[in-house]
C-alpha cells in the first residue's frame, strides 16, 4: 500500500480512483502520564508519554484508513491529511482521511 | 504563616522553572544544531514536486514526526506578565521553535535512504487546554512524503 501526501504517487501512474477513506480513534491518557505530565509543567520539556500516546494513535488512524481502502480494492493512498482535535479535557481525536486509488 | 507557605512554593517552583527550563532549553538547542547539520543532505521542501533534476523515483511514501512539549513554570508566569503589557512573548517563541525543528528532525529521521521530503506540512495543536493551565502543552506534527531515488546511496 503506498501512503502519500501529494496529489499523484510519484513514478507511479494513478489508473483509477475510488473515492475518501478515512481512519479515526480517539484515546484518552491514563492517570500515570497526567502526573507525570503534571510535573513537566514545571520543568518544561518534553512530554514523552504523550508523544508516544499521539503517535500509537496516529498509527492507528492510519491502519484503519488502510484496512478500509484494501476492502475498496485500492493498492494507494494520495492526499493523505491529519487532524487532531481535543474533544474532551482528557482525550485527543486523531483523524486522517486520504483518497484511495489504484496505481501502476 | 499559611500566606508565607503559599508564597515559599511559589518562589521554589519558580526557581526550579527557572534552572531546569534554561538547562533543558540549552541542551535541547544543541541537539538540535547538531543533527540538523547531519541532515543538510536531505532537503524538505512545502511544494508539491521535487526540487531540480530528479532521478527515476523507486518509492514514495508518507513520514511523519511529532512531538508534545510543554512550557516551564517561569515561562508561564513571564507569559503572564506579558499578557498584562503586550508585546513579544519569547518565552514561548523559543518553545515553539524548538518543538518545530525537533518535529522535523524525528521526520528526517524517520526515513533513512530518502534523498527528498516533498509537500511538508506543520500542523500545531495546542492539547490539555482549559481548567488552569492555559497553554499547557502544545503538539507539533510534521507530515511529508518521502521520496527514494532510484540510484546512489544518501550519504553520497
Amino acid at each position: 500500500m503506498f501512503v502519500t501526501n501529494t496529489e499523484m504517487v510519484h513514478g507511479k501512474t494513478i489508473t483509477a480512483c475510488h473515492g475518501v477513506v478515512a481512519g479515526s480513534t480517539v484515546r484518552a491518557k491514563h492517570a500515570g502520564r497526567d502526573i507525570m505530565a503534571g510535573l513537566k509543567n514545571i520543568f518544561g520539556g518534553e512530554l514523552k508519554g504523550y508523544t508516544e500516546l499521539l503517535g500509537e494513535s496516529r498509527d492507528q488512524a492510519i491502519t484503519r484508513m488502510k484496512a478500509q481502502a484494501k476492502q475498496m480494492g485500492a493498492n494507494a493512498i494520495v492526499n493523505v491529511r491529519f487532524s487532531t482535535s481535543s474533544v474532551a479535557a482528557g482525550a485527543a481525536e486523531i483523524y486522517v482521511y486520504g483518497t484511495a486509488v489504484t496505481v501502476e | 504563616m499559611e500566606n508565607l507557605i503559599n508564597l515559599g512554593v511559589f518562589i521554589i517552583l519558580i526557581s526550579c522553572g527557572y534552572v531546569f527550563g534554561k538547562i533543558a532549553e540549552k541542551r535541547h538547542y544543541k541537539s538540535i544544531i547538531n543533527r540538523e547539520r547531519k541532515f543538510l543532505t536531505l532537503p524538505a521542501v512545502s511544494g508539491k514536486n521535487p526540487v531540480g533534476e530528479v532521478p527515476p523515483i523507486r518509492r514514495a511514501q508518507l513520514v511523519q514526526g511529532s512531538v508534545v512539549i510543554s512550557v516551564d513554570y517561569f515561562k508561564r508566569m513571564l507569559a503572564g506578565l506579558r499578557n498584562f503589557f503586550g508585546g513579544t512573548v519569547r518565552s514561548y517563541e523559543t518553545l515553539l521553535d524548538r518543538a518545530r525543528r525537533e518535529a522535523l528532525l524525528r521526520l528526517k529521521e524517520s526515513c533513512p535512504g530518502a534523498r527528498q521530503i516533498i509537500n511538508l506540512r506543520i500542523e500545531t495543536s495546542s492539547i490539555s487546554k482549559g481548567g488552569k493551565n492555559r497553554i499547557g502543552s502544545v503538539e507539533i506534527l510534521a507530515y511529508g512524503t518521502a521520496l527514494y531515488y532510484d540510484i546512489g546511496s544518501p550519504s553520497a
